[in-house]
């Protein structure tokens, strides 16, 4: 059961809730046990048992959420934080500017900006960055064309850029901006 | 300097728009080898470049969750029930 806790962690980004994320990581180990959809020796466990999850909250969780998404999906500019936080970088504090993303987004503000995400863009999102899977499982996974996960994984990132600045906006982190003769 | 003081070249338009493809390791070698050497040149390019790469890293240590060990028990009595 080595990839549980990776599981756990992506059902509570999908389902938004620790009751619900554990019955859907029990279900999904019961579903791969009976070897639901068929699991081919040599082909990657992790992705097939992510598409097993996948599925099974499509399938039943998500029609018991009914949550609205209100995510504002306008067009974001590329390089939408780095042009807002870039200048926080601490070359001048002499910190690592991993270090200073770090202590500028919480863990409670980096997961609810990713639960506060669309569910087709949380998916992809999740999927491609923080689980490192690749555009073709993700594909795999999601049973959707390659072309559309890049278009959602596009979207979603953006959106996702836009949610942590409106977080930090929040914490008036923002007010550390950096010096204008630089 | 910022890549907003001035028009961009297109080797730098390219690298931007590149960075999430790049940093997920999803561009073939060819357009890999020629935009990490564009980066290694070009400051402005960099610094989003290695801000984007803290950003994904940030996001995924602060998305690590830990099944609970309840889970774990529970799995294992459920799966023990299970037709061998």
């Amino acid at each position: 059961m080595e990839h549980m806790s990776s599981l756990y962690s992506a059902a509570l980004r999908m389902t938004r809730n620790p009751a619900d994320a554990e019955d859907l990581v029990q279900e999904t180990y019961l579903k791969a046990y009976r070897g639901f959809g068929g699991f081919e020796e040599g082909t990657n466990l992790k992705a097939w048992l992510y598409r097993i999850l996948t599925n099974t909250y499509i399938n039943t969780y998500r029609a018991k959420q009914r949550r609205p998404e209100q995510t504002d999906l306008a067009e974001v500019e590329d390089l939408y934080l780095y042009r807002r936080l870039g200048g926080l970088e601490a070359a001048r504090s002499g910190r690592s500017a991993e270090d200073e993303l770090m202590d500028l987004l919480t863990e409670g503000e980096v997961k609810a900006a990713i639960e506060a995400l669309p569910e087709n863009f949380r998916m992809a999102v999740l999927l491609a960055d923080v689980e490192g899977f690749s555009y073709k499982e993700i594909a795999e996974i999601m049973e959707i064309p390659i072309g559309t996960v890049m278009s959602r994984l596009h979207r979603g990132r953006k959106a996702l850029e836009k949610l942590l600045y409106e977080f930090a906006v929040s914490r008036r982190l923002t007010e550390r901006t950096p010096d204008p003769a630089t | 300097m910022t890549p907003d003081d001035a028009p961009l070249k297109p080797q730098c338009q390219e690298a931007l728009h590149e960075i999430y493809h790049l940093l997920a390791g999803e561009i073939d070698d060819a357009k890999r080898a020629q935009i990490t050497a564009h980066l290694d040149e070009c400051t402005p390019c960099a610094e989003p470049y290695d801000f984007y790469a803290e950003l994904r890293r940030c996001v995924q240590e602060r998305c690590r969750d830990t099944a609970p060990p309840g889970l774990i028990a529970r799995i294992a009595a459920a799966l023990d029930h299970e037709p061998h």
